[in-house]
């Protein structure tokens, strides 16, 4: 972002936004507590899952629940971000977005203001506390170096997720009737980052995990934390990956984006 | 002359799906914009016409930096307006008839002082912008409206007011009075022949009200099929696509043989009307050889814009192209 002026504006799109979704109060309510509902859900799975086995992947419940705390605090963080960027579909197919790119704003920080989310603020919260208590009930050994880690993780996953849903939004400036085609990388993300890997097998494990990059911003850095040998055996340092594969997602995800709003061929009027 | 809009070579070509037969869909190459050049110098106010899907808003949309183009050159205040385009934006004020600039839920005021933030506008001088819309286009009755309750006239100079209150050089109007009543129709054009008179806003508007460019644009570009078939003035269209002026004369009693006219064709002669069109002899010299008839009644009609337009869209023959 070349212009520093430009903070004030983006500041002052946000007060707009804030001010239509609060205007419908009881509704903004609703939501707000209802948005709860997603990630509570995933949490309690996990505690059903232990309600059949005792050791899962190798973690025991308080340990899988620093994985899930993790993604749970980062996706909720990411999709209120940045996940309102599936909407750019609805933008490209109705040429409604002519109207983002006469404003003298960058097109991908508008088009996330525009709706940002303010009722998912409940989620990340609720993904965050979880986090928290994990980490707290996890008994780990704490250092510096861990400490340090456990900001830094989820904030690199935070920007890996949001990478995600750029990449997988910007498929609509060629394909317009993509639909649901982004939820598999990005809910499907995260479904997959809740759970440690070694429950996952065969090409699809590896395709997730590793070449997509998926393991290295939730169940390494959480098995790092833990102070956990890799089940198969990778280094320990690669729990520290986390930010050496969330940034050139991150650059990945801007270039495509450029490369497809050259592509927007907006609507016949 | 300094040039503010250019462009040379402009295209744009889009790729559509036909269907052939029932499942069968074929790709096709459409040139929307097919080689424009334009050059329109500062102060100038331009109405680009032409039928439905001329290119006249794809040619807008790659002034403005929305499209990139598929081939030729383009820039406006100097700038490129893709790769230059939030330096251009602030520097522009874009109407899209059919697309709001204005958020959907907050009053208009709301809006402007959102946009006051977005274009960074000093907060004296967004005021003193705001006070002239709004006195100019009646707006203080649905300030405090929220924009989805508007109505379209209404929506549309709540629109024109937020495209220029950043100052812009230059303006885009893509349909600006289409769907408007006729009261919001002359509020626009007072308007807009208000900013134009000041001579340091550049205007090039799209439409399909002819009586806009009457009232408004000295010069006309004529689109068709992606291509520029007419840049000049209204009169200089009139000459070129051989409309002319026509005389009528009622008369006291019914003539046998109307009288032959060297430079104008009789094209209507019924037992108590002549029409003539003047082809090369004026009026005067027309009225002199029709001295001795008893006329009731006289008339001269200038030539319509309308019909002439009407002609040009239909691919009626060039009678004398320059
Ligand atoms: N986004 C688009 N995709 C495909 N074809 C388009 C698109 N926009 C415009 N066209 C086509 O390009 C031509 C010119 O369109 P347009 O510039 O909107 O015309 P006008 O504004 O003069 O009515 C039309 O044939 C239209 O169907
Ligand atoms: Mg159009």
């Amino acid at each position: 972002m070349a212009e520093p002026g430009a903070l004030r504006a983006y500041w002052a799109m946000l007060r707009g936004q804030a001010r239509s979704q609060t205007a419908y109060r009881l509704s903004f309510g609703i939501d707000l507590v209802s948005n709860v509902g997603a990630t509570a859900l995933d949490v309690f799975t996990v505690f059903v899952l232990f309600g059949v086995t005792r050791v899962l992947g190798g973690l025991d419940l308080r340990e899988a629940l620093v994985v899930t705390g993790l993604t749970a605090c980062a996706f909720a963080t990411a999709d209120m971000l940045v996940g309102n960027i599936e909407r750019i579909s609805l933008y490209v197919r109705t040429g409604r977005f002519d109207a983002v790119l006469v404003r003298p704003l960058r097109a991908l920080p508008q088009l996330v203001l525009l709706d940002l989310p303010l009722h998912k603020l409940s989620r990340a919260a609720f993904g965050t506390a979880v986090y928290a208590v994990a980490l707290a009930a996890a008994g780990i050994a704490w250092t510096p170096g861990r400490a340090l880690l456990a900001v830094v993780a989820p904030a690199a996953a935070v920007v890996f997720f949001g990478a995600v849903f750029v990449v997988t939004a910007s498929v609509a400036f060629w394909w317009t009737e993509s639909g649901e085609f982004g939820n598999a990388f990005t809910y499907g993300g995260r479904d997959f980052t809740s759970y440690p890997i070694s429950v996952y097998s065969g090409w699809f494990r590896n395709a997730f995990a590793y070449a997509l990059g998926f393991a290295f911003v939730s169940y390494y850095p959480a098995l790092a934390l833990l102070g956990k040998a890799d089940p198969i055996g990778l280094p320990g340092w690669v729990g520290w990956l986390a930010p050496a594969v969330a940034l050139p997602a991150a650059a990945v995800a801007a270039l495509i984006w450029r490369q497809g709003l050259r592509h927007y061929t907006s609507t016949g009027s | 002359m300094m040039t503010v809009i250019a462009a040379r070579e402009l295209r744009k070509e889009f790729t559509v799906r036909v269907r052939q037969g029932r499942l069968r869909r074929a790709r096709r190459t459409v040139a929307a914009v097919d080689g424009v050049d334009l050059a329109i110098a500062r102060g100038e106010m331009v109405g680009y016409i032409g039928p439905n899907g001329a290119g006249k808003s794809t040619t807008l949309k790659m002034l403005t930096g929305v499209l990139t183009p598929s081939g030729g050159e383009v820039s406006v205040c100097g700038l490129s307006p893709v790769r230059q385009r939030t330096r251009l934006a602030r520097r522009i004020g874009v109407v899209f008839g059919q697309r709001t600039q204005l958020w959907w839920d907050l009053p208009l005021r709301d809006s402007y002082d959102l946009l006051r933030h977005i274009y960074r506008v000093p907060a004296a001088e967004h005021a003193a912008r705001l006070r002239r819309c709004r006195s100019l286009l009646d707006l203080d009755e649905f300030l405090d409206i929220p924009v989805r309750q508007l109505s379209l006239g209404q929506r549309m100079r709540g629109e024109l007011t937020a495209a220029l209150l950043h100052g812009p050089e230059v303006l885009f109007l893509d349909e600006p009075t289409i769907g408007l009543d006729v009261v919001s129709k002359q509020a626009v054009r007072g308007f807009l022949a208000e900013l134009g008179a000041g001579g340091d806003v550049t205007l090039m508007l799209t439409t399909h009200d002819l009586a806009d460019i009457e009232k408004l644009c000295r010069r006309l570009l004529v689109i068709d099929h992606g291509r520029v078939v007419h840049d000049g003035t209204i009169e200089a269209l009139h000459a070129r696509y051989g409309s002319r002026r026509r005389v009528v004369v009622e008369l006291e009693e019914p003539l046998a043989a109307p009288p032959e006219v060297p430079g104008a064709t009789l094209v209507t002669a019924g037992p108590l009307r002549l029409e003539y069109d003047l082809t090369g002899a004026t009026a005067g010299e027309l009225l002199a050889r029709l001295a001795g008839l008893a006329f009731r009644d006289l008339s001269i009609v200038e030539p319509d814009i309308e019909d002439v337009v009407a002609r040009l869209y239909t691919g009626a023959p060039v009678t004398d192209a320059p």
